[in-house]
């Protein structure tokens, strides 16, 4: 099966061959590191793109093979002496596999449609699905269901994904947050997103930036209802899905802020989709209604991390009790957003824990989006060498700023029967300022008034 | 002619069925090295992983008549590895097994696929240092640097890679595997053969284990960072350190244009209108390292540096050599093809050499940087331009040929450490003379009579 390229077609030239191909991003590529083969690299992986936009390849089933392979963890982005942009060719090889429909089979497309097309694109329908899981999970049918085996009834790739179901939290973040949430004294206003999946598995995250950033001064406002970033869909091959989740969310913090200008900042936790948030400006240039918006959002888009170290980290005032904690950096905070040296800063702030270094910290843990639920062995390779790593610094916590990787770790953790805790670096720092007040669930500074008329 | 399936089926029963690659979404990747410009796909590509099987393939392509292209990681700046069109690429970074780290006298053995960095990597755990470090060194294979010869930013004091080879096994034209040298330091028994093959680029014989030599970690470092408004005043504070019986291990170089794009990517503070910057380190014994930095310090002071600072910590010392560090990446980020030449020229010709090099880059219109190793002459000319421009890669031809024939005026050559491969060929009759090359084919035909080792490259026979 052939067809012609697109994407990788429109691509501006210069895009293709910014690549020198001298080889420096092989080092740090997960999959050439475990095959020693060019094409499972990124030069070799550029090296077909070229090719296709230069007509000497048509677009096969193995090129397609070969991009989903990729799991797109930009580390050749942060080795790369030229400054290639991988992440936007890959985008556009991945759109361009779509159109063509080149892996299309049966059992895909239903996947595809039902989480890329149709779940990811609902936050509603997302949220009653979370329900579902949450009173099967609460109710202890999880349990049950697993003490019986009843998981031999599953289909194979379905049995072995199912220990990575994650645990559901009671309340979603809307529950936890309010739309508007101000400090006793205001110097900054910030949107605050709170994510799709984290939203149902990790909101108390969401709940905990929102008390950090209410204990640096800043007013939070948080849209009850909000759509996936759309990284999901850029990934995959949707760009046009990933516009429309773009401009539901830059509107739903319009709506919730008054206007984009009158925030300071808006603030993402989660390293994925904080890559992604970041170039709204470009997914959205040739939007007449929406480019002058998007590159507002892109302007004001911060990592947690990045924000706190901009207005000034205030330590929490008390010690927490003497622990070591480590530190795994999510791909797409160091690669994509080169944020490393603010979360570990977030960390040291922490009077009583002790930050020890994670060997290849900034190596995939095999999460990377959905990758391993496409590529279970590599994905499971990747999880063993990072779980090797985290033994090795005997922490009993491990730091890190993405549900992926949060969601990777736990269930490597879970099944090697291993006790260490994953959690947000924002977490900690929140429960450090918890326990400096403990008598209110917050930091001092922070009330929850309503609105001022001003907002 | 493409190869045959017998040919292939034979090359699977060798080497298995996994490591023989010859599909294009497998092959194309292979179709270049770390040269702009330069490329040609291969017929197959084939991981040996022992040297018995790279001995069968060769014989095998003898059989065959079947051109093949040695290879590591593909990271040369010559086109060296670049594939013949119908031939085999023989890939060894599946033979990457560490054989023998003997500490008694100071010697590694290792299989040609082994990465630089990690042959660093291991003299370091035993307080020893592989001093040879291209820039590629985090990739670059062993057997690579030998058939290339590499050098790196040690050369003044340490040498290149020849310096460090004591012992080599390489599997010749007719498949017999030969192992040339010793442990020993001082080894006359016959020619050395050797290093006959440091530096053959892969046209002699195919290299499949490497003994090395490692040498004591110096005791201590310190960095300076010197900044010139003009480029004599940086060539003579050379001079005069090299005069005043200094051989500092670091003596880097940045000119104007590059000062430029560092900063404009790195935001260090550097000096705009600088003519030259200097990195200087010494390393050795931490007496002999005080004494040497503060003399440095006051002879860069003495022949008109703008300023000179010098590293009072290691995170000091890092910062400093961030500049020097982010060169090649601040150049490359400016263009779309980025073109690392090397032409090298005695150290008393540097200033002339680099003006000059300026000089061709205005009257042809064209932008380029240069660094490189002050130390021991090496530049690296770096244009800037775009492959598709194809009137601006003929200016680019013509200034690079004339920058060769100035360095080959001033008693220097066309390349100090990349190699001739396919980029360099037309160049190198002019840069070593009738005699010299005449005797290099003679060595070729004698030893690969069918041409079947990465034919074509350094010259035509």
């Amino acid at each position: 099966m052939s067809a012609t390229p697109g994407h990788l077609a429109r691509l501006d030239y210069a895009v293709l061959q910014q690549c020198m191909h001298c080889g420096m991003c092989l080092p740090t590529c997960p999959t050439y590191d475990a095959t020693k083969l060019e094409r499972h690299g990124p030069r070799g992986r550029i090296s077909l793109m070229r090719a296709l936009a230069d007509g000497e390849l048509q677009l096969t089933k193995a090129f397609g093979e070969e991009m989903y392979y990729c799991l797109g963890c930009l580390a050749c982005m942060s080795a790369c002496p030229a400054g290639v942009n991988y992440a936007e060719m890959f985008e556009a090889a991945r759109a361009d596999i779509e159109a063509a429909g080149l892996l299309d089979n049966p059992k895909r497309n239903f996947v595809r449609w039902f989480t890329v097309k149709f779940i990811f694109t609902r936050p509603r329908l997302l949220r009653l699905l979370g329900r579902c899981l949450y009173l099967y999970q609460a109710l202890g049918l999880q349990t049950l269901f697993r003490k019986l085996r009843l998981t031999v009834l599953l289909p194979q790739s379905l049995r072995e994904l199912e220990p990575l179901t994650p645990t559901v939290r009671r309340h979603f973040s809307d529950a936890l947050i309010r739309e508007v949430e101000t400090p006793a004294q205001r110097r900054y206003r910030v949107g605050l997103l709170t994510g799709c999946v984290q939203d149902l598995i990790y909101s108390e995250i969401n709940r905990d930036t929102a008390d950090v950033l209410l204990a640096h001064d800043c007013e939070v406002y948080t849209p009850r209802l909000q759509h996936c970033c759309g990284s999901l869909h850029a990934h995959n091959g949707e760009l046009e899905l990933a516009r429309r989740m773009a401009r539901e969310n830059i509107i739903a913090i319009e709506k919730s802020a008054g206007s984009l200008e009158a925030l300071d900042a808006i603030i993402t936790n989660a390293g994925g989709c904080g890559s992604h948030l970041k170039h709204y400006d470009h997914l959205l240039h040739d939007d007449p209604a929406f480019a002058g918006r998007a590159a507002a959002w892109s302007r004001k888009l911060k990592d947690v991390h990045e924000w706190l170290a901009e207005i000034g980290l205030r330590p929490p005032p008390m010690a927490v009790a003497p622990q070591r904690v480590t530190y795994h950096e999510s791909c797409h905070l160091c690669h994509g957003q080169k944020i490393s040296h603010a979360p570990r800063e977030v960390l040291r702030a922490i009077g009583g824990l002790e930050l020890v270094e994670l060997p290849e910290s900034n190596w995939c843990c095999g999460s990377a989006g959905i990758y391993n639920i496409t590529q279970p062995e590599m994905a499971g390779k990747l999880l063993a060498r990072k779980l090797r790593h985290l033994e090795g610094t005997q922490a009993p916590i491990v730091a890190s700023a993405n549900p992926g990787c949060s969601v990777q770790l736990e269930a490597g953790l879970r099944q090697a029967r291993r006790p260490v805790r994953v959690v947000h670096p924002v977490s900690l720092l929140a429960e450090a300022f918890r326990r400096a007040h403990p008598k209110s669930a917050r930091p001092p500074a922070a009330s929850t008034r309503q609105p001022s008329p001003s907002a | 002619m493409t190869i045959s399936t017998e040919a292939l089926n034979k090359l699977r029963s060798i080497v298995g069925q996994e490591n023989v690659l010859t599909q294009p979404e497998d092959v194309i990747p292979y179709a270049f090295d770390g040269t702009a410009a330069i490329k040609q796909p291969a017929g197959c590509v084939v991981f040996p992983q022992a040297t018995r099987q790279v001995a069968e393939i060769i014989k095998l392509a003898n059989a065959s008549q079947i051109p093949v292209v040695t290879r590591g990681s593909g990271t040369g700046l010559s086109g060296g590895s670049v594939p013949v069109a119908e031939g085999i690429v023989l890939c060894l970074v599946k033979m990457d097994r560490v054989l023998d780290l003997d500490q008694k006298n100071l010697t590694l053995l290792v299989e040609a696929g082994v990465v630089t960095q990690n042959v660093a990597d291991l003299a370091a755990t035993a307080g020893l240092l592989y001093p040879p470090d291209p820039g590629s060194m985090k990739i670059s294979t062993i057997g690579g640097n030998v058939a290339e010869n590499s050098g790196g930013l040690r050369g003044l004091k340490y040498g290149v890679t020849r310096d460090y080879v004591m012992g080599l096994e390489v599997v010749l034209a007719n498949g017999k595997v030969v192992w040339l040298g010793s442990k020993c330091v001082k080894d006359v028994a016959g020619y050395s053969m050797k290093d006959v093959f440091i530096g053959s680029e892969g046209t002699l014989g195919v290299i499949t284990k490497v003994l090395l030599k490692l040498v004591p970690q110096p005791a201590a470092k310190r960095t300076l960072l010197a900044t010139f408004a003009r480029m004599d005043a940086a060539a003579e504070t050379v001079s005069a350190i090299i005069a005043a019986r200094i051989i500092p291990c670091t003596l880097e170089f940045l000119d104007r244009i590059t000062i430029q794009c560092v900063e404009d990517f790195a935001h260090i503070g550097l000096p705009l209108d600088a003519e030259a910057l200097l990195l200087m380190e010494t390393d050795g014994h931490p007496a002999v390292v005080e004494d040497e930095a503060r003399r440095m310090e006051q002879i860069a002071r003495e022949h008109g540096a703008a300023s000179v600072t010098l590293a009072q910590s290691a995170q000091e010392a890092a910062r400093l050599a961030t500049a020097r560090r982010s060169a090649f990446s601040a150049l490359a980020r400016v263009a779309p093809t980025t073109i690392l030449e090397d032409a090298t020229v005695p150290r008393s010709e540097l200033a002339r050499m680099i003006r000059f090099i300026q000089e061709v880059g205005e009257r042809h219109g064209l932008r380029i940087g240069t660094f490189g190793h002050m130390g021991d002459g090496n530049l690296h000319p770096t244009f800037l331009t775009d492959e598709c421009n194809h009137e601006e890669m003929e200016r680019v031809e013509r200034a690079m040929k004339e920058i060769f024939d100035f360095a080959i005026q001033l008693g220097g050559t066309i390349t100090g450490e990349h190699g001739i491969g396919l980029a360099k060929k037309a160049f190198l009759p002019g840069a070593i003379g009738e005699g010299s090359l005449d005797l290099m084919r003679q060595l070729k035909r004698a030893w690969d009579p069918d041409n079947l080792l990465n034919p074509g490259k350094i010259f035509d026979r």
